[in-house]
């Protein structure tokens, strides 16, 4: 993989990590108007997995959403401005922040029903097949909504048209706030899947090279005809399930475990993995500049953008 | 007697906790363990009688109302909590095909003693698919049973009504009302399942009121005092509902506005306008107050006018009194 390439990924989850550190000061500036669920930590699967694709391919997202659009390509101005109920947001102030999209990047949609938005990735994609576009769909979604007989629903029925569906786990081990382990039989999603053929397999979800490759290689797969795939990323959410803050007080999980999984934070790994060699001193400060210029003027683009009018509520 | 303010939060957990001394009783939910689960409602519940009988959940709610239904007609008698009442959409097929058609089907072979428990919300914020009010989907279905409780003395009285029931029952409780306070007696008390309450007596006009949009009824009453005799009813079940307290007041008042939680057409305040006008003529057209025909946006701009405000009613009663 090229420097340039790498230089590339982190830039996309320094982008991630700075916009979210932001919406954390708004927070608690009274600017937001909407829930808020934080991706800090998971940055390396959404990065990863969107360099994998290209334009017109599609995603879709969850409660969980942040991330997915942004690395897609979903503007940080109608991301802020989103959540702070404005007319500039994507949906103009309607969705909130677990409903972002934006048609000209490919993020289709994001539901917080939990896997309520996998089927609709499986239309997507039999839809191109039936069209003969040649396109994938990337569904995103955590670890809890393999609980769901909708998502295995989408899985048989993608298998058995062969469909251009690739099905990304953000395994973070953690429904809200109960463990894996208290809600199924291991903590191997990826494993329990090669009775249904579809192809399936187990990436560190903190390492942004491996999640790039492995997704590559299962577009290669759906494109050539072979259907869907199943992508496990492990990964782990450092905040609180949502909201600004974090939350080891709550006491379903210990901060030794956090800190841990800091250590694996996938934004340090890539910098350890490019031993300052792309990221010198000079690029590092130059990256931060350019994004921090963007935060800014989405900022303010939030901020200037008006609140809806009362009419609005009866319109579409 | 001695005066025990609870919140309504705390009297859930109280009633939940009493519930539980029956051995047939189970609770199960998504994070029914966790401090913050079903906020906090559980975790008395969980402390004193562990996982066995309080248990925490995968996300399958469909699949989990199917098993409760199971376990219920097997002689148990389940509580499923639901941290929203949006998420119940899962469970439609389990609720609507099974759990309200085999009593009947079984010419009364089959019970289901199933109680499911869950929460409306709407703050600003939460949007199109977490905070909606659909007490009158489930009421729509003969077989199932629909209260919700705008007092700490309901919230824990039809709960434990609601799981000594022998048919299924859907406990709709508002997270508005939280931080309400009220004397909720330490013994255990059922309030029967079908009943209304007048919750403010007058002679002008009724409001029959529902859910959280009790407390902007009694606001109303309070503020009209001087003007207007307002008399208040908290319908507390939606299914069956109390014919019997709301005729009675209407034939004295001749004047009606019913305030719902949820939406306007095809909702609660419909039908118990209807009931009202097939039983009686009244001096006034009814009115209803309930939300306007959209899907509730996650802008609070936009929320300003979306939801049943003491306002809004004070000047729907004052057009009818005019
Ligand atoms: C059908 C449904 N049930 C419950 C919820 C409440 N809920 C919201 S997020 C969440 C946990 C989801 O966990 P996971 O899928 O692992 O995603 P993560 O939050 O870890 O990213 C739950 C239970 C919901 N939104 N939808
Ligand atoms: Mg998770």
């Amino acid at each position: 993989m090229t420097e340039e390439l790498l230089s590339q990924f982190y830039r996309e989850m320094l982008r991630i990590r700075l916009a979210e550190e932001k919406l954390i000061e708004l927070w608690h500036a009274n600017e937001i108007r909407s829930l808020m669920h934080l991706s800090t930590g998971q940055e390396a699967v959404a990065v990863g997995v969107c360099q994998a694709l290209a334009e017109e391919d599609l995603i879709v997202s969850t409660h969980r959403c942040h991330a997915h659009y942004l690395a897609k390509g979903g503007s940080l101005k109608k991301m802020y401005a989103e959540l702070a109920g404005k007319v500039g947001g994507c949906s103009r102030g309607k969705g909130g922040s677990m409903h972002l999209f934006e048609p000209s990047a490919g993020v289709f949609l994001s539901l917080p029903i939990v896997a309520g938005s996998i089927p609709i990735a499986v239309g997507t994609a039999f839809s191109a097949q039936l069209k003969g576009i040649r396109r994938v769909t990337v569904a995103f979604f955590g670890d809890g909504a393999v609980e769901e007989g909708v998502f295995w629903e989408s899985l048989n029925f993608s298998q058995v048209h062969h469909l251009p569906v690739i099905f990304v786990c953000e395994n973070n081990l953690y429904a809200t706030h109960s463990h894996i382990i208290k809600r199924q039989p291991n903590d191997q999603i990826a494993s329990r899947l090669s009775g249904y053929g579809v192809y399936a397999e187990t990436v560190d979800g903190n390492d942004v090279e491996s999640v790039y490759e492995m997704t590559l290689k299962m577009i290669g797969r759906s494109l050539s005809g072979q259907g869907p795939s199943f992508l496990e990323a492990k990964t782990y959410r450092l905040k609180e399930h949502w909201g600004p803050g974090e939350d080891w007080h709550l006491g379903y999980r210990w901060e030794a475990e956090g800190d841990m999984w800091r250590k694996k934070c996938p934004l340090l790994r890539l910098s350890d993995r490019l031993g300052g060699a792309l990221i010198n001193q000079k690029n590092f400060a130059l990256m931060t500049e350019q994004i921090n210029a963007e935060i800014a003027e989405a900022v303010d683009f939030a901020k200037s953008s008006p609140e809806p009018e009362e009419k609005e509520l009866y319109q579409w | 007697m001695v005066d025990r303010q609870l919140t309504y939060v705390q009297a859930i957990a109280d009633g939940l906790v009493q519930a539980m001394e029956d051995p047939r009783v189970l609770l199960m939910g998504e994070g029914v363990d966790n401090i913050t689960g079903i906020y906090g409602t559980i975790l008395p519940s969980f402390k004193r009688f562990g996982p066995q009988r309080v248990i925490d959940t995968p996300l399958s709610e469909n699949g989990l109302t199917g098993i409760a239904i199971g376990a219920a007609m097997d002689g148990l008698r389940p509580v499923l909590f639901h941290q929203r009442n949006d998420f119940m959409l899962l469970t439609m097929d389990q609720l609507v095909n099974n759990a309200a058609k085999f009593r009947y089907i079984s010419a009364g072979v089959h019970k289901v003693p199933l109680t499911v428990v869950s929460f409306i919300a709407r703050k600003p914020g939460e949007g199109a698919q977490h905070s909606q009010s659909l007490q009158s989907l489930f009421a729509h279905i003969p077989g199932l049973k629909v209260v919700m409780p705008a007092t700490p003395y309901d919230a824990k009285g039809l709960l434990l009504s609601a799981i000594a029931d022998d048919d299924p029952v859907i406990v709709l409780y508002h997270r508005a009302l939280f931080e309400q306070k009220d004397h909720v007696p330490e013994e255990l008390y059922e309030i029967p399942l079908g009943q209304a309450r007048v919750a403010w007596v007058g002679s002008d006009i009724t409001i029959v009121a529902v859910s959280a949009v009790l407390q902007n009824a009694l606001e109303v009453a309070e503020q009209l005092e001087n003007e207007v005799s307002v008399e208040v009813i908290d319908l507390c079940s939606i299914r069956p509902l109390d014919s019997r307290v709301i005729l009675e007041s209407v034939a004295k008042t001749r004047r009606l506005i019913v305030a719902d939680t949820g939406w306007r057409s095809f909702g609660v305040s419909a039908e118990v306008i209807a009931l009202v006008c097939e039983n009686l003529y009244l001096d006034r057209k009814p009115q209803r107050i309930a939300l306007p025909e959209v899907p509730a946006p996650a802008t609070p701009y936009l929320l300003k006018n979306y939801h049943p405000s003491t306002e809004q009613i004070i000047e729907e009663v004052r057009a009818m009194m005019a």
